[in-house]
């Protein structure tokens, strides 16, 4: 898919970024592009910075240096514009537990300056697309894991944005709510055209779902390209998973998550009930 | 299965729709006004509760110091002065603990997608400070027909009454961003639950809720002139009880208090997601 300066401009141009909290290096020079209408996966273990990675594309974290352009604009003296062209899910499951599904999403529709006349049929719609309208009514607190993540989904697509965000988008979920997920992402792929960048530790899910990959492992991108260029550059027999070991070490797969995460989903997870 | 999307949304993410800054302003405050109510409608019993309180400080305090006769009032039944004082002491109490809301958010990672979107933080935070108003003002209204149904005198002049409403209003959307502000400090919903007990008090005695300024030591006295509570309640004794009061100074003040409050507080709203 060649990609020239006239016709569309990527949708994430990530350049030489660099993030350090204190005395970490969360993220190290990485750099790499998500081309229109692509699904592209940023996979590491616990650590690895790609949430990191994520929170500077979608203008919620200034690098300490490098570049983030998302569809040709800059991400830090852009933010307006730039968030206006994104979809975010975050890695927690964070939807209004005290509103109801239709008003959580409302409440994005206004966020987003979706004219009045459309927000209803907007809603309703965004709602219906990730199957969840006979819930609409209900409080957030009573849903399950799989239709807070599918509200989430509803709630960024509002304003059929350009590029879609997920930050682990089925993490904590059991194998039918992570289909059904992964269905209608890659739907709206299908219908709208939208790009997607996502990030998962679930190789399975990263090899069937993605168009190219890009390992990440202390901060850095350790390689990149389709999920067959990766397998075959290890050896004939080789699975995504015999990749990740040989580019990030025997023992990452189960390293466990940070403590902070594991709360922090738990935390979530009993919230929500 | 899923369908295409119906709805024409041409222009939707066109980030050259760039909207003038107050327009947004106005927008988000609505929004976050709309939330508010939504969450009130699905949950009453802090409606209820926080009624308590006040109701106490106008049967016990108020009819006992009425028989006393030990306050200065101006003339008026001890009641009717104490009164405005109550109200706003009620509109108080709910906009300093609404720190605890936003905290609550940031933990739910809740905050974190609303400032993904494309709301500047002045106008989340001012959002947020309005939205606690709308709060506040159901709280305050619940003690002004408490009040009434003491024996309160209230005249019912209704364009008094839409003042009183933007006093309650500005004042607590300044407590709130007060609460914001500290919130954005300690990070943490116990310590902003100490601060927010530690300061109410001495808010509301450093104010001319149950006594004059006149009869204050000279220090309380010097201490209450950068109090807001002593605005917002000499405002509302003026609009809802016809004493005299100094309704420029007071709303000079209160407009002051929410711009700083505001600009403050959004100055730390980033520390909560970093
Ligand atoms: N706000 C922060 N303050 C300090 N350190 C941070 C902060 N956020 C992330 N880090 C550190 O930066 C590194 C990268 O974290 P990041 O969350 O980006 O990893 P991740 O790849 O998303 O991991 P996971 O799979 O657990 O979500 C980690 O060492 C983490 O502890
Ligand atoms: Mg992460």
């Amino acid at each position: 898919m060649p990609v020239t300066e006239e016709s569309e401009p990527l949708a994430v141009e990530a350049i030489d970024i660099s993030k350090r909290f204190k005395d970490v290096v969360a993220v190290d020079r990485v750099s790499f592009e998500v081309r229109p209408g692509e699904v592209f996966g940023l996979l590491g273990p616990n650590g690895a910075g790609k949430t990191t990675t994520i929170r500077v594309l979608v203008t919620l974290l200034p690098p300490d240096s490098g570049q983030a352009r998302i569809f040709g604009l800059d991400a830090v003296s852009q933010t307006m514009a730039v968030r206006r062209l994104i979809g975010y899910v975050p890695q927690q499951l964070s939807a209004d537990g005290s509103l109801t599904g239709w008003e959580n999403v409302m409440l994005f529709a206004r966020l987003y300056d979706l004219p009045r006349r459309n927000r209803k049929a907007a809603v309703a719609e965004s709602l219906e697309l990730m199957g969840i309208a006979d819930a609409r009514d209900r409080l957030v607190s009573t849903y399950s894991g799989g239709m807070v993540r599918r509200l989430e989904l509803a709630q960024a697509l509002i304003n059929r944005p350009r590029l879609l965000v997920l930050d682990e988008p089925t993490i904590g979920l059991d194998p039918i709510a992570r289909t059904e997920v992964w269905e209608r992402v890659l739907s709206l792929r299908q219908e709208a055209g939208t790009s997607i960048l996502l990030t998962t530790h679930y190789m399975e899910e990263a090899d069937q779902l993605c168009d190219r990959l890009a390992l990440m492992h202390h901060g850095r991108i350790q390689a990149s390209g389709t999920p067959a260029e990766l397998k075959a550059s290890i050896g004939a027999e080789a699975t995504l998973e015999d990749v990740f070991r040989h580019y990030a070490g025997e023992h990452l797969v189960d390293e466990g998550g940070s403590f902070k995460d594991v709360r922090a989903v738990r935390r979530t997870a009993r919230r929500l009930g | 299965m899923y369908g295409q999307f119906a709805v024409p949304r041409a222009g939707w993410a066109d980030p050259g729709r760039a909207a003038a800054w107050w327009r947004l302003l106005v927008s988000r405050i609505l929004t976050f006004c709309w939330v508010e109510v939504a969450k009130i409608r699905h949950d009453r019993t802090e409606l209820y509760t926080r009624a308590i309180q006040p109701a106490l400080w106008l049967v016990i305090f108020g009819e006992t110091f009425s028989a006393l006769h030990a306050i200065p009032s101006g003339g008026r039944p001890y009641l009717d002065f104490m009164a405005p004082g109550v109200i706003a002491q009620s509109a108080l109490f709910v906009a300093i603990f609404y720190g605890i809301q936003i905290i609550w958010e940031r933990d739910a990672g809740i905050l974190t997608k609303l400032l993904a979107t494309p709301t500047p933080a002045a106008a989340l935070i001012a959002g947020k400070a309005f939205g606690a108003s709308v709060r506040s003002l159901l709280q305050a209204s619940v003690v002004v027909v408490l009040s009434a149904l003491l024996g309160v005198h209230m005249p019912l002049n209704p364009l008094n009454y839409a003042v009183a409403i933007v006093v309650i209003v500005l004042g607590a959307a300044f407590f709130s961003t007060l609460s914001l502000t500290i919130a954005g400090i300690v990070l943490n919903r116990d310590r902003l639950m100490g601060i927010g007990q530690a300061i109410t008090m001495p808010l509301f005695f450093a104010s001319n809720a149950l006594y004059p300024i006149s009869v204050m030591p000279w220090w309380l006295q010097t201490l209450s002139t950068i109090n807001p509570l002593r605005y917002e309640i000499d405002a509302l004794r003026g609009l809802l009880i016809g004493t005299p009061s100094n309704l420029p100074e007071d709303f000079a003040v209160l407009v002051v208090a929410c711009v700083l409050g505001i600009t403050t507080s959004s100055r730390l709203l980033r520390r909560l997601t970093q």
